[in-house]
């Protein structure tokens, strides 16, 4: 297997983009990503984009040739495959990249993600996502993600002592990092109190405690480590790429409040990159919930199961803290297009590690780790990165 | 969900069938094709489960998807049945009532409609264990 490195970078605003289409959000990131690659479309091998419900969102599907095409990539006859894995889509996308590149079969390629959510309504959006859980004996119930999460929380409150505030803690740091982030969907500062006094969507989680409905695209370029600085003076390196599958109904999970698949992915990537979850030094996690950001601190081992919620509300993963995370604003606050996410983490890591990241640069920064979740924890994927 | 999908689960939904497998003795609902402990080393058959059982976790739901909408707010959990295994399902209790540990029982109820015109989904739901309700 060959070491491979994300020579370039591109995303989108994230946000309720009215004025733009799915093909005007992936040109856009796909484009940047190349211009700061530095290279020629010619020289791309092969493409690959994270992408959940094109069927739904926008009755499209096909959406591999649709991108090659309007990237002006057809002419080459290059391979372009989506991949789908709920949530997890962008995040699996960038591993089969990364696959790609590491076994010899392709050396330049690109992984990106794009979703384009708000071209129909709410209820059409709340049931395309509940499709990422089990239609057949969750949905059929009246199950909606945040349902699901609500019952992790609920019981996570039962078992650990968690609080409301705890949760909302969580909302709160994301927003203050999208303060900083000029692509966040949400640019500004809330408190404790407005999670509290938001509306009730699935009872413990307020609607400030759930990632918005965003339109938005990611897409990095990714090359072997040998050639990579024919590209870029700061290429990062992939050090692992991990993937797990656990139960997709939430009811099968051994543990309500563990993802067990995030436990298994981290396991197999910290093995990977030789390193412990001591090593990290900042993560972009999965936090489509507030609750899912505090199971998956403690999943990834940065805390004791149980203890996310009070290391929160204590600063430890704010910025300036021991281990800060999410600092784009996570899927709480730069936003969460389903099938971009996952690039989107990212290109955070590489701005984060080549010390571009502007007003919420974090100092002294050398290992970071990304952590895609599909549905409520059927899939998990996991990467980390270094200079 | 289509008609057709609906009414290929309609025993499992209406009657609580699951499946039990004859290798290692353990009980699945929803059912399922394989023992995910045996997989193809035992037969799974179906198997009625008694109903009893209770809550593992739970929520309310006030936000839902269209064919719920005219249900909400409504409980929505996790009920661990006496025989084992973990289901998702809506409790019809009073909402200051729904607690951790709540021993309850199936009842047979509408799930959900589509539309005016659409389908209506019926199926199991549970009330609390006591409950004069059927």
């Amino acid at each position: 297997m060959r070491d491979v490195a994300i020579i370039g970078v591109g995303c989108t605003e994230f946000g309720e983009l009215w004025d733009r289409s799915f093909r005007d959000i992936f040109v856009e990131a796909g484009v940047s990503a190349i211009q700061d690659a530095n290279v020629q479309g010619g020289k791309i091998d092969a493409l690959y984009v994270g992408n959940m419900s094109g069927g739904r969102f926008i009755e499209q599907e096909h959406i591999g040739s649709l991108i090659a095409d309007y990237s002006g990539l057809a002419g080459f006859h290059i391979p372009s495959t989506r991949v789908e894995a709920a949530c997890a889509s962008g995040g699996l996308a960038l591993r089969q990249g990364i696959i790609a590149v590491a076994s010899g079969y392709h050396d330049i390629v690109i992984a990106g993600g794009a979703e384009k959510m708000t071209d129909v309504d709410v209820e059409t959006t709340t049931d395309a996502l509940a499709a990422a859980a089990d239609r057949e004996w969750e949905g059929v119930m009246g199950a909606t993600f945040p349902g699901l999460y609500a019952m992790i929380a609920r019981l996570h409150m039962h078992k650990y002592g968690t609080t409301s505030e705890q949760l909302a803690s969580v909302a709160v740091k994301n927003h203050h990092n999208g303060t900083m982030n000029p692509k966040a969907q949400f640019q500004n500062e809330i408190s404790i109190d407005a999670v509290l006094n938001s509306v009730m969507v699935a009872d413990p989680l307020h609607v400030f405690d759930c990632s918005p409905i965003t339109d938005g695209a990611s897409a990095v370029v990714l090359a072997p480590a040998e050639i990579a600085k024919k590209f870029t003076d700061t290429p990062i390196y992939v050090k692992a790429s991990a993937q797990a599958s656990g139960t997709l109904s939430l009811h099968d999970r051994p543990d309500i409040t563990t993802l067990d698949a995030t436990v298994a992915a981290a396991k197999r990537a910290y093995k990977m990159a030789n390193v412990t979850s001591k090593d990290i030094d900042f993560a972009e996690v999965h936090d489509c919930f507030t609750i899912a950001e505090i199971c998956a601190i403690e999943d990834l081992g940065f805390v004791k199961k149980g203890e996310g919620g009070k290391a929160t509300i204590d600063g430890m993963t704010a910025i300036g803290g021991k281990i800060p995370i999410n600092t784009s604003g996570g899927l709480k606050a730069c936003g969460h297009p389903v099938g971009a996410t996952g690039v989107k983490q990212a290109v955070e890591m590489v701005l984060q590690l080549r010390g571009e990241a502007g007003k919420r640069q974090i100092d002294g920064a050398e290992i970071g780790l990304t952590h895609n979740v599909g549905g409520s924890g059927g899939t998990a994927v996991i990467h980390i990165f270094g200079r | 969900m289509t008609v057709a999908r609906f009414w290929r689960r309609l025993k499992n939904l209406y009657n609580l069938i699951g499946t039990h497998c004859e290798k290692c003795g353990g009980y699945y609902y929803p059912p399922r094709n394989l023992c995910p402990k045996c997989r193809r080393s035992s037969r799974s058959v179906p198997f009625k489960f008694k109903g009893l059982g209770e809550v593992v976790t739970y929520t309310i739901i006030h936000s839902s998807t269209k064919d719920f909408e005219k249900q909400t707010p409504y409980i929505l959990a996790i009920i661990k049945l006496n025989e084992g295994p973990h289901l998702t399902s809506q409790v019809i209790c009073d909402h200051n009532d729904i607690h951790i540990g709540m021993k309850v029982k199936s009842a047979f109820r509408k799930l959900g409609e589509e539309s005016d015109k659409g389908m209506l989904y019926y199926g199991t739901k549970f009330v609390p264990m006591g409950s004069r309700d059927k």
